[in-house]
C-alpha cells in the first residue's frame, strides 16, 4: 500500500521501472537504467495535449463497446480499460513505415494508426471478420489465438531485414504485442528464440496486465517478465505502463534501435486490467477488490490530467471539448455498430482466394440454390 | 416505429440462456439517459450492470428482483419520446421484440421444427456435444446452450403446425418429424441394492467426481449408458433416492441446518468471503510475526460516561455502545505512539507510517466476515464517530459494503465480546500492524480502592506485527488504551 505517490517510482514493482510521469502528475525530467541507458521525452504543449485526447478518446470508445455488448449488440468485447497509456503511447512512438501486430484487445493502437475505429466491431458482433487492409495501414489483423502474432510479426522482421530495409534512420521496424500469459505459450519463446539468433528488427511489446485470464502473474513467472529477454540474448525493459509518456520514450528508443539494425527488444508494460478479461468472465471472483482500488489511484488519465492542469497547459474548457468530442465519436460509432447489415451466407465463398477460383465459385452456386430450396427464403 | 420500445435480456456471455435480475436500479416513470446503468443481472458466468439502450421513460418492468429470466425474454420497456405527450391509445408495446435486430423470420418461414439434440448422435460429454441430462460440455469461455434446434422448413416437407411448435416439447415435436430419428432417453437406472460383484464399474471421471460429491457408491448402479456405463443422470437419481427417506423432526425438535450426505459428511465449496478471508489470514499469519497481549480493565466508569452521553442532547437521536468509547480510546493512542499505525513495505524497504486513521470494524454478516473502515476516523468528533460506526456496520450487514470501503485500513478492532466471549488473539488484516480484540463487559469481583467490589470488567487483546511494534510500544499503547478505558474523563484532560 504505496501512500506517498509523489516520488517518482514509489509505486513500483520491486526492481522498479521506467516513470516519466507519476501517479501525482509529476514529470520525471529522465530516467537512466542500471544498464546506462537515459529515457526522456521532449514534447511540445500541442503534443502533451494531442496524447491526452487520444487517452480519453479510446477509453470513451472502448466504454461504449462494453455497454454495446451488454446490451446485446456485440458477442463479447474484450476492454482495454486500463491500458490506455501503453497502447497510446507505444501507438504514437511508431513511424509510419513500421507494422504493427496486435493482439484482440490493441483498440488504442489500432486507434493510433489512423484506421477507423469502427473497422473491428464487424468481428465482434459477428457480422464480418472484422478485416482491414494490413498493408494499407501497417497494422496486421487482431489475432485470437494467444501468442501466435508474435512468430508472424519475427518472420515478418526477418522479411524486411532481408529486403535490406534496416540499417537507418528510415529503417523499419516491427512491434509484436502481447500479454503476460503469452509469454507462457510456446511460440512466444519461439519467436523470442528466432528474433535473437536473427536480429531482427521487433520490439516485444508485453503488456502485463497482472493476469492471465484469472491466473495471476506469480503464475506465470518466477521473475520479471523483462528480465527473460536476458535468456534470449536481448535487452529488457520495464516500463510503468500507465504512464504515457515513459511508453512512448522507451518504445520510440527501442524502435529506433531496431530499425538501426540492433536487433530485438522486450518491453513489459506494467499496468493492469481494470475490467473482466472479456465480457464473458466475472473478476470479481479472481481479485480482490482492495487491489483494484490500488490501481485506481495510478490511472492513466488522471495523472496526464494533473499534469496539464499544474502546468497550464490546459484548462476545463480543453478537458470539457475533448470529453464533448469523444462522446460524439462514441455515439457514432453506436449508430455505425446499430446499422451494420448481416452477413448473407453466401459470402462465405468471397475472400477464399484473390483473384477466385473455379471450384469455390461452383460450390458458391451449389449454396445458393440449396438455400432458395427452403420456404420464405429471402436470399 | 413504436415509440414504447421493449429491452430483451441478452445473451450477456458467449451462449447463457438464462439470467437471474439481482436488483432494478430504476423504477417505472424514472427518466433515464442512454447507457445509464438500469438493472444487475447475474448469469452462469458474471454479475453486471446493463446499461439502457435508450433514453426516455420506463415504462414497465416485467420482472421482478429475484427472478429468472430467459434470454431474449423482454424485461424493461421504455418509452423513448416522452416529450411527445401522453401516449396514443393505438401504441402498445410492438409486436417484435425490439432488442432483436437480427432478421426476424416470418412464422411461415419459421416452421419452427424443433429438434431435439438426439443424444448419442455425439459422443455423450465430447466438448461442444450434448451432453446426458440436457447439459452441453463446455471448456472454457463457451455457456451451456441448450436450447433446441430451430429450423427452417424445406420447400414442399410437410412440416407441424406453426402455432403450436414452439410449445411442444422437443421429444413430440422430434418424434412428429420422420426425418429426424427420436432417440429416447435414457431410462433413470433404479438405485439397485445388490452390488456388483464383477469388473470395474465404467465411469467417466467427471461422472465420478459427481457421485463422490452426492455420496453415491458406483458399484451399487446399474449403468444406462453405452456398455453399461454409469452416466450422470443415474446418479443424480440415486441421489435422489438417497435423499427422499427424509428423517422426520424428532420430539418437535428442528431438524439440523446441514444438509448432510450418506457419508454424513457436507462440503460446502470455498468461494466467495470465505476464500478471501482465508487468503487474507493465512497471507498475514505467514507474513507477520504476531504477538498477542492482553489487558483486563474496569469499564465501569467508561459505563457511566456511555450512560452520561446517552442522556446528553448532542447524542439524543444516535445509537452509541461501548465500542464507540474503545474506538476513541484506540484513536488517542494512537496519536500518543503513530508507530502503531503503520505499513510494513517489503518492496521499499520502508515502514509507512499514517498520519491518517483508517478505522476498521470486523463485522459478522451472512456472507461472511468483512473489515469496513471509517476514513480518517481521527479527526472525527465523538458524535460523527458514532454515527460513521453505526453508518459502517449497517451498510454491512445489509451486504451493500462499497469495495472502497473495504480497502486502505490501518488499524482493525473486533468486537467478539458482542458473541460472549471474553477475548481473542486477533489475526492482523494484511497491511496492518495492529488489532484491538475487545471482549465481553461482565460483572465481575475486583479490588477497587482496597476494597472487592463488583465492578464492570472487560478484557482487550491486542495483537501486532513484531516487525514493526515491539513489546515495549505495544505494552505502552494497550496499557494506554486501558487507562482511557478505565477514566475516559480522567484521561482526556491528561493528554490533551
Amino acid at each position: 500500500m504505496a501512500n506517498d505517490e509523489s516520488q517518482p517510482g514509489a509505486d513500483a514493482p520491486a526492481g522498479g521501472f521506467v516513470q516519466l510521469l507519476t501517479p501525482d502528475g509529476e514529470r520525471v525530467d529522465s530516467v537512466t537504467t542500471a544498464e546506462g541507458v537515459t529515457y526522456s521525452v521532449d514534447f511540445t504543449d500541442d503534443e502533451y495535449r494531442g496524447l491526452y485526447r487520444d487517452l480519453v478518446t479510446v477509453r470513451r470508445l472502448d466504454t461504449e463497446a462494453t455497454a454495446l455488448q451488454r446490451q446485446g449488440e456485440l458477442g463479447i468485447w474484450a476492454s482495454l480499460l486500463g491500458q490506455e497509456a501503453a497502447q497510446v503511447g507505444s501507438g504514437r512512438a511508431l513511424r509510419p513505415q513500421d507494422m504493427a501486430f496486435p493482439t484482440y484487445r490493441e483498440h488504442g493502437v489500432l486507434y493510433t494508426r489512423g484506421i477507423d475505429p469502427i473497422m473491428p466491431f464487424g468481428l465482434f458482433r459477428g457480422v464480418d471478420q472484422g478485416g482491414w487492409d494490413p498493408n494499407e495501414f501497417k497494422f496486421n489483423l487482431y489475432t485470437i489465438v494467444i501468442g501466435s502474432q508474435t512468430l508472424h510479426a519475427t518472420g515478418y522482421a526477418m522479411g524486411v531485414t532481408m529486403d535490406g530495409k534496416t540499417g537507418g534512420p528510415d529503417g523499419e521496424a516491427v512491434i509484436a504485442y502481447f500479454g503476460d500469459g503469452a509469454t507462457s505459450q510456446g511460440e512466444v519463446n519461439e519467436a523470442f528464440v528466432w528474433s535473437g539468433v536473427f536480429n531482427a528488427p521487433i520490439v516485444f511489446f508485453c503488456q502485463n496486465n497482472q493476469y492471465a485470464i484469472s491466473e495471476p502473474l506469480e503464475r506465470q513467472t518466477r521473475i520479471p517478465l523483462h528480465r527473460r529477454a536476458d535468456g534470449y540474448g536481448f535487452p529488457g525493459v520495464r516500463i510503468d505502463g500507465n504512464d504515457v509518456l515513459a511508453t512512448y520514450a522507451v518504445t520510440r528508443a527501442a524502435l529506433d534501435n531496431a530499425r538501426h539494425g540492433q536487433g530485438p527488444t522486450l518491453i513489459e508494460a506494467y499496468t493492469y486490467r481494470m475490467g473482466a478479461h472479456t465480457s464473458s468472465d466475472d473478476p470479481t471472483r479472481y481479485r480482490i477488490a482492495s487491489e483494484v482500488e490500488s490501481w485506481k489511484a495510478k490511472d492513466p488519465i488522471s495523472r496526464l490530467k494533473a499534469f496539464l492542469t499544474k502546468q497550464q497547459l490546459a484548462d476545463d474548457t480543453f478537458f470539457t471539448e475533448v470529453d464533448e468530442s469523444a462522446r460524439t465519436l462514441a455515439l457514432d460509432l453506436r449508430e455505425r455498430v446499430l446499422a451494420m447489415p448481416d452477413p448473407q451466407p453466401v459470402t462465405l465463398f468471397d475472400n477464399v482466394y484473390p483473384t477466385g477460383s473455379p471450384e469455390v465459385d461452383a460450390q458458391r452456386r451449389q449454396f445458393a440454390e440449396y438455400q432458395a430450396s427452403f420456404e420464405g427464403s429471402a436470399h | 416505429m413504436s415509440r414504447i420500445k421493449e429491452f430483451t435480456l441478452p445473451d450477456l456471455g458467449e451462449g447463457l440462456t438464462e439470467g437471474e435480475i439481482l436488483a432494478w436500479l430504476v423504477k417505472v416513470g424514472d427518466t433515464i439517459e442512454l447507457n445509464q446503468p438500469i438493472v444487475e443481472v447475474e448469469t452462469a458466468k458474471a454479475a453486471v450492470e446493463i446499461p439502457a439502450k435508450w433514453a426516455g421513460v420506463v415504462t414497465r418492468i416485467f420482472h421482478e428482483a429475484g427472478s429468472t429470466v430467459e434470454v431474449g425474454a423482454p424485461i424493461v420497456a421504455i418509452d423513448t419520446d416522452p416529450s411527445a405527450g401522453p401516449l396514443p391509445a393505438g401504441d402498445p408495446a410492438p409486436s417484435a421484440p425490439a432488442g432483436f435486430d437480427g432478421p426476424v423470420p416470418s412464422a411461415e418461414s419459421l416452421a419452427a421444427v424443433q429438434v431435439a439434440p438426439a443424444e448419442g448422435a455425439v459422443e455423450p460429454g465430447l466438448i461442444g456435444g450434448p451432453a446426458p441430462g440436457g447439459r452441453t460440455a463446455v471448456l472454457v469461455g463457451y455457456g451451456p446452450r441448450t436450447v433446441t434446434a430451430k429450423r427452417r422448413a424445406r420447400i414442399g416437407t410437410p412440416t407441424a403446425s406453426p402455432t403450436a411448435a414452439p410449445a411442444t416439447p422437443p421429444a413430440a415435436a422430434s418424434a412428429a418429424l420422420t426425418a429426424v430419428p427420436a432417440v429416447p432417453a435414457p431410462a433413470p437406472a433404479p438405485p439397485a441394492d445388490p452390488v456388483r460383484a464383477t469388473g470395474p464399474v465404467l465411469a467417466k471421471p467427471p461422472v465420478r467426481k459427481l457421485a463422490k460429491d452426492l455420496g453415491v457408491d458406483l458399484r451399487a448402479l446399474a449403468g444406462s449408458g453405452p456398455l453399461g456405463s454409469v452416466t450422470r443422470e443415474d446418479v443424480h437419481a440415486a441421489a435422489a433416492a438417497l435423499a427422499a427417506p427424509a428423517p422426520a423432526a424428532v420430539n418437535g425438535r428442528a431438524p439440523a441446518p446441514a444438509v448432510f450426505d450418506a457419508s454424513r459428511e457436507q462440503r460446502i465449496p470455498i468461494k466467495g468471503v470465505r476464500k478471501l478471508t482465508a487468503e487474507n489470514m493465512v497471507a498475514s499469519a505467514f507474513t507477520a510475526p504476531h504477538v498477542t497481549e492482553f489487558l483486563t480493565v474496569d469499564v465501569t466508569r467508561s459505563m457511566k460516561s456511555l450512560e452520561r452521553l446517552k442522556s446528553s442532547p448532542e447524542f439524543r437521536d444516535v445509537r452509541i455502545s461501548p465500542l464507540l468509547l474503545v474506538a476513541k480510546a484506540v484513536l488517542l493512542a494512537i496519536k500518543r505512539h503513530p508507530m502503531v499505525n503503520s505499513t510494513w513495505s517489503g518492496p521499499t524497504n520502508e515502514i509507512v507510517v499514517k498520519e491518517y486513521v483508517n478505522l476498521g470494524i470486523a463485522a459478522a454478516t451472512e456472507r461472511g466476515l468483512i473489515v469496513p473502515n471509517v476514513k480518517d476516523a481521527g479527526r472525527l468528533s465523538l458524535r460523527e464517530l458514532a454515527e460513521a460506526l453505526n453508518g459502517l456496520v449497517q451498510v454491512a450487514k445489509s451486504g451493500k459494503t462499497p469495495p472502497s470501503d473495504m480497502s486502505g485500513g490501518t488499524f482493525s478492532i473486533t468486537n467478539v465480546g458482542v458473541f460472549g466471549v471474553d477475548t481473542g488473539t486477533p489475526i492482523l488484516p494484511p497491511g496492518e500492524s495492529a488489532i484491538l480484540a475487545f471482549g465481553a463487559i461482565r460483572p465481575t469481583p475486583w479490588v477497587h480502592k482496597g476494597k472487592i467490589k463488583v465492578r464492570q470488567v472487560t478484557t482487550l487483546g491486542l495483537s501486532f506485527d513484531h516487525r514493526i511494534v515491539d513489546g515495549e510500544l505495544g505494552s505502552k499503547f494497550l496499557r494506554d488504551v486501558g487507562r482511557f478505558l478505565e477514566d475516559p474523563e480522567g484521561a482526556l484532560l491528561a493528554w490533551t
